[in-house]
């Protein structure tokens, strides 16, 4: 298990460098993390990061379609918020463990 | 050399089937490429135009005969016999949509949308779409363009594309 420093706190990642424990996570840390995706997050992307928190920590299969069905953002929108990987990379932003969804 | 030498970037995939997994394996492909941040480019040639005709594309089904790969539900394996009777295909057909739909795999319109929606392309073949007398209007609107096979090959082209066929 590797630690990365973000917003001045060691974080316990994995080698891909997602989220250990997500109760370590702050909107600090996002923002962070965001830069290396050149993302600047905005209340948008804070939206669907927590909705993403929401519904791992209750249990739930992430997928795209059901960040598209959430209300918060449509699939397109999703795509051009996290370019380059939406599922993944928000996840990893969101502080939560990679989406093992094929979907 | 490592798989991170020469990354995947571009995914051609070819979908020549009619059935729901035939259908269904291009449709998860090229969908999971996207969502990994590739280029995808599908094209539906053959029966594969099923799933991209608006008559056609929430009618697919799943072969009941000749298929040896097929149980009940309980895990026996599933008599050819029964499935020629009537009705067996189409029940079949609609227990398989019916777990997919629980797996927040979505309905083949809605699977297209989602393609496009993060910038996959989808075309159809034009030999394949003469043959069976379908025009532009006749396919669903996520389709481009009905394109030749050496259209296909031209944008096939680049470092890191694989084609894949179904």
């Amino acid at each position: 298990m590797a630690e990365k420093l973000l917003a001045g706190v060691a974080v316990k990642v994995n080698a891909e460098g997602y989220f250990e424990d997500p109760m370590q996570w702050t909107k600090e840390m996002a923002i962070e993390m965001a830069a290396d995706y050149n993302i600047s997050l905005t209340d948008k992307h804070f939206s669907v990061l927590e909705f993403l928190r929401n519904k791992q920590l209750a249990g739930e299969q992430l997928t795209i379609r059901r960040v598209g069905n959430s209300g918060i953002t449509d699939i397109k929108e999703f795509y051009q918020l996290f370019p380059g990987g939406p599922l993944k990379i928000s996840s990893k932003l969101a502080g939560i463990p990679k989406p093992s969804s094929c979907v | 050399m490592q798989n991170g030498d020469y990354p995947l970037k571009k995914v051609c995939i070819i979908c020549a089937k009619g059935t729901i997994e035939d259908v269904y394996a291009a449709l998860i492909m090229a969908n999971g490429a996207v969502m990994e941040g590739l280029e995808a480019k599908l094209f539906f040639t053959f029966f594969g135009l099923d799933a991209i005709t608006k008559s056609q594309m929430d009618k697919l089904r799943t072969s009941t005969v000749g298929n040896p790969a097929l149980r009940m539900p309980g895990g026996l394996p599933f008599p050819t016999i029964l499935g020629l009777l009537p009705g067996v295909e189409a029940g079949v057909s609609t227990m398989m949509k019916s777990q997919m739909d629980k797996l927040d795999i979505p309905p083949v319109k809605e699977f297209l949308e989602m393609i496009v929606a993060g910038g996959g392309e989808i075309f159809a073949c034009k030999l394949a779409a003469d043959m069976f007398k379908l025009k532009k209007e006749d396919l669903t609107e996520e389709v481009i363009d009905i394109i030749t096979v050496g259209r296909f090959y031209e944008m096939a082209g680049g470092q890191g594309t694989q084609i894949i066929f179904v």
